[in-house]
């Protein structure tokens, strides 16, 4: 069973579909890019798997179990066991610190645990900066306080919509490399991205176009080790 | 569980502390309405006790005049001799005789200093004490004010004998009874007693050389209505020479225009705090719409709806903690004032206002925060994050 299965799903605004019968099916572990121009419908899908909306028609089976079907409150319940999501805007609490941003997903998904939340932001490299507030930290600190709240709960699948849309180039090879580690780390990984060099690491790369996946890039070269540079700090 | 909670109230207090200024405005809102609503409470409570309640229960309710004129220590001893003695709270003769102070007429009423304490427990001395000893003068405050004295001057007071009356009429020369008295308290009624001076009965009988004369005198007989009528009718039948007559109706009215009073405090009390609510409540609704994409933010990495309902209503609850406390001290501050420049009496601290002040304060900043914080929980996690 693949951990994530869209059967023929549409997402209808109006005489707009923004999703036009789209089926896919990732297997855990693994590293999917989505690309496509504006407009073509990834923050759609993405938000759809992420349960935070849902298809107008068609079945989203995520571990076996449709989401398409779910209550809000159980959508709001599976989202918070089983998926870890990092936006194109770095969505931070702007009156908590790093690390309480971080503990806020432990304290929603079970157990604030500082010590553990610490850790976290060491693996994206920000431990002296636990204590800064978001508007103490440059975009691409945020975006690591993201990842790391994103992956503090062990989740199943993460999203990340854009990830690197709003860092430098510097910053951008810090995010992809966290994404190769937890992918090491055996994290299922979906991420939208218009950046072929960001995209092109996956061991995938599937192209939205109008609603429907128009193309599907397979990475012949993925290792699973590949690294950007050689001066990462982490 | 504890660290959850710990969790949680480092959220709310981060959020009340790292975003001061927008909170300040909530806070006050809550605050002077704390502050009002406090201090009007203890205006509703005190000053009837101070101004009314103890003259209700304890004031002169009968008085003693004399059939022609004025009467004897001896009458009233036998009307007094009437009534049981623990029913008979205090008794307060009055003589009055026409004075001059400074060359200007003034009249001075004799009396039994602590006869007048029971019998008309509301009288406020508003500068200095009470008189007590021989040489001590009580001043009406109208008295002061118009010959411009004080707690603690010496001033003369004279005296025409009845002698000498014939030659003052006349522009003669007369010659003047005197003695010097030390102004011991200016009186504050409201009522006519702030045109007298008041000295012991001794002084006055000294200074006029005329002894056991007494006008009226004032009872506080702690008595049903009834037997009130019963003694007042015994009085006159066993001292002949004395009418007993009963003052409820100064009473009465006296209550009426509390009961008033109290209604509009009421009132007024009703309505600050609907003002009070509508404040919250807006500001809430303005709080919540300006934390639309951070409410969006908490749901979608896994807050439910009760979770942030209790989050919002944590910080409110939390406001209304805080406005309480600066309510309460405010309150009091604002009912003293209120208490001292309109109704010329001091308030008591009350203790239990505090704890009432800050519960009532969370309770309606709670209630009030309701709605808003409802539709806090409508936001959808995935239009906050799409657009922008
Ligand atoms: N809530 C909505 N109501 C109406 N149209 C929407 C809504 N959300 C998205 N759309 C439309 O759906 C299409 C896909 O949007 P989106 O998934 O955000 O694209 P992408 O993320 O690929 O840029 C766009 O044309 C957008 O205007
Ligand atoms: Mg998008």
């Amino acid at each position: 069973m693949s951990l994530l299965e869209l059967k023929n799903v549409y997402k209808i605004y109006g005489e707009l579909h923004a999703l036009d019968d789209v089926s896919l099916k990732v297997e855990k572990g693994e590293w999917v890019s989505i690309m496509g121009p504006s407009g073509s419908g990834k923050s759609t899908m993405m938000n759809i798997i992420g349960c935070m909306d849902k298809p107008t028609k068609g079945e989203v089976l995520l571990d076996g179990v449709d989401i398409s079907k779910e209550s809000s409150k159980n959508l709001t319940t599976i989202r918070r066991d089983k998926i870890g999501l990092i936006f194109q805007q770095f969505h931070l609490v702007n009156y908590l610190t790093a690390v309480e941003n971080v503990m806020l997903a432990q304290y929603y998904h079970s157990i604030p645990d500082e010590k553990e939340a610490l850790e976290a932001l060491e693996r994206v490299g920000l431990a002296d900066r636990a204590r800064h507030l978001p508007s103490q930290l440059s975009g691409g600190e945020q975006q690591r306080v993201c990842v790391a709240r994103a992956l503090i709960n062990y989740p199943e699948i993460i999203l990340a919509d854009e990830p690197t849309g709003n860092l430098d180039e510097a910053n951008e090879e810090i995010v992809v490399d966290l994404f190769h580690k937890l992918h090491d780390d055996g994290t299922t990984l979906i991420v939208v991205t218009h950046d072929p060099e960001v995209a092109e690491v996956a061991q995938r790369t599937l192209v939205l176009r109008s609603g429907k996946f128009s193309k599907e890039i397979v990475n012949e070269n993925f290792t699973g080790k590949i690294r950007f540079g050689d001066n990462n700090p982490i | 569980m504890i660290k959850k909670r710990r969790m949680f109230f480092r959220m709310i207090f981060a959020s009340l502390m790292r975003r001061r200024s927008r909170m300040i405005v909530a806070l006050l809102s809550i605050a002077i309405g704390a502050t009002i609503l406090s201090g009007l409470v203890s205006i509703y409570y005190d000053v009837p006790r101070q101004m009314g309640a103890e003259f209700r229960n304890y004031g002169a309710n009968m008085i003693l005049t004399g059939r022609d004129g004025s009467f004897t220590n001896t009458n009233i001893a036998a009307a007094k001799g009437v009534i049981p003695s623990n029913e008979l709270v205090g008794a307060a003769p009055y003589r009055y005789e026409n004075v001059r102070i400074r060359e200007k007429p003034v009249v001075a009423a004799g009396t039994d200093p602590a006869g007048v304490k029971a019998t008309s427990p509301y009288w406020l001395i508003n500068d200095g004490e009470w008189f007590e000893k021989s040489g001590e003068l009580l001043v009406g405050a109208n008295i002061a004010d118009a010959f411009r004295l004080k707690a603690g001057d010496k001033i003369e007071v004279s005296y025409t004998p009845e002698s000498q009356q014939a030659a003052a009429a006349d522009n003669q020369v007369v010659e003047d009874n005197f003695r010097e008295f030390t102004i011991s308290g200016i009186l504050k009624t409201g009522g006519s007693e702030e045109d007298y001076v008041y000295m012991p009965m001794s002084d006055l009988e000294e200074l006029t050389g005329i002894s056991d004369k007494i006008d009226l005198t004032e009872l506080s007989v702690s008595a049903t209505s009834d037997k009130l009528k019963d003694y007042a009718s015994e009085i006159d039948s066993v001292v002949p020479a004395v009418n007993a007559s009963l003052v409820k109706r100064v009473t009465a009215s006296e209550a009426t225009v509390l009961t008033k009073l109290q209604a509009l405090v009421l009132l007024v009390t009703v309505v600050v705090l609907a003002l009070t609510m509508i404040c919250v409540a807006t500001t809430m609704t303005a709080v919540v719409a300006e934390r639309r994409k951070e409410i969006g933010l908490r749901k979608a990495i896994g807050a439910s709806d009760g979770s942030i309902i209790k989050e919002f209503m944590g910080e409110s609850m939390l406001l209304g903690l805080f406005g309480g406390i600066i309510g309460s001290v405010l309150g009091y501050v604002f009912a003293q004032q209120v208490s001292i420049h309109v109704f010329s009496s001091s308030i008591s601290f009350r203790p239990l206002l505090v704890p009432i002040t800050i519960i009532v304060s969370i309770l309606v900043t709670g209630v009030s925060s309701l709605m808003p914080i409802r539709s806090a929980t409508d936001i959808d996690p995935a239009l906050v994050l799409k657009g922008e």
